[in-house]
């Protein structure tokens, strides 16, 4: 493709308040864009980035993300990772069960996220912080029918 | 000059359409705003007196968990207060976000947009 191989520049943002967790959505969804995903890939995305990092804030106590966009040489990714130095997560599979909320949460944040993406891994150690990384590739759908000449 | 920057994003408007308020959503959606809206919302239903409640997501890109939330609680609410709601114009990449998001909301009515939403409203109210 076009774009030159390897890892291109990640984006940081800071996830500290409501209006962050807008931005975070914002980077994500322009960056899959870019990237070739398709809209309901963006869109679960988007959802997914949401989700996690609102953990990070209301649970972790806030904290930055880090959008990756990713090239193997078969396909394009996107790589996002939600980072707090917050209390961590003592009991990770309950944490991830659908339903489990330690406030007064649904409980499908977590579990949610991970149904979103294609992989999904949570680095945690109790008092010393969360990092959840989640990494979707674009699917590569058949050209469209419709139109061709 | 010194613009100053807005501590709130705008609130979302709230129309008064005869017997029923219709609230359109629009683009990014923060937190506070929401739960402002739920709030306004309430206060509306109950000061009026009205019997249905539009809120049009057509404009809206992502529901997540929170938003979500919201918007139920606001059906709940407004059943409370004596007036339905419906959900219009939800985008087929929402919907198939939720679903596998895990996020079906129950007992929200929904409809394909702000005109077949009046419809069931008209109806049902009678
Ligand atoms: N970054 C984090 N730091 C500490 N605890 C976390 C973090 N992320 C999630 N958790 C814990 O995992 C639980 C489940 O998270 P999940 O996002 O699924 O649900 P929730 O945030 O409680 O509710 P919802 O996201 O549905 O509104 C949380 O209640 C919290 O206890
Ligand atoms: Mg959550």
């Amino acid at each position: 493709m076009m774009q030159p191989s390897g890892q291109a520049s990640a984006t940081t943002v800071p996830v500290g308040s409501d209006a962050d967790l807008a931005w975070v959505r914002q980077q994500v969804r322009q960056c899959a864009a870019a990237l070739g995903f398709g809209l309901v890939q963006q869109t679960k995305l988007v959802t997914a980035a949401s989700e996690l990092a609102r953990n990070t804030l209301v649970h972790g106590g806030g904290g930055h993300a880090e959008i990756t966009p990713l090239d193997n040489g078969h396909a394009r990714g996107l790589r996002m990772s939600f980072v707090d130095s917050g209390p961590g997560i003592r009991d990770l599979e309950l944490a991830m069960t659908d339903g489990y909320t330690s406030g007064g949460g649904l409980g499908l944040g977590l579990s949610g996220a991970r149904r979103l993406v294609q992989e999904f891994s949570v680095e945690t150690e109790p008092g010393r912080g969360t990092t959840v990384t989640a990494v979707a590739w674009v699917t590569q759908v058949p050209a469209s029918r419709s139109g061709l000449g | 000059m010194n613009e100053p920057v807005p501590v709130h994003p705008a609130p979302v408007p709230v129309l008064a359409l005869g017997d029923i308020l219709l609230v359109s959503l629009q683009g990014e959606l923060h937190d506070g705003l929401a739960e402002q809206l739920q709030q306004d919302l309430s206060h509306r239903i109950a000061t009026t007196g009205v019997s249905g409640v539009v809120i049009d997501i057509s404009g809206v890109d992502i529901v997540d968990s929170f938003l979500g939330r919201v918007l139920a609680e606001i059906a709940s609410t407004a059943r409370l207060l004596a007036a339905r709601t419906v959900l219009a114009g939800m985008r087929p990449a929402v919907a198939i976000t939720l679903v596998e998001l895990g996020l079906v909301l129950p007992g929200l009515t929904t409809a394909l947009d702000v005109d077949r939403a009046m419809e069931v409203l008209s109806q049902r109210g009678r």
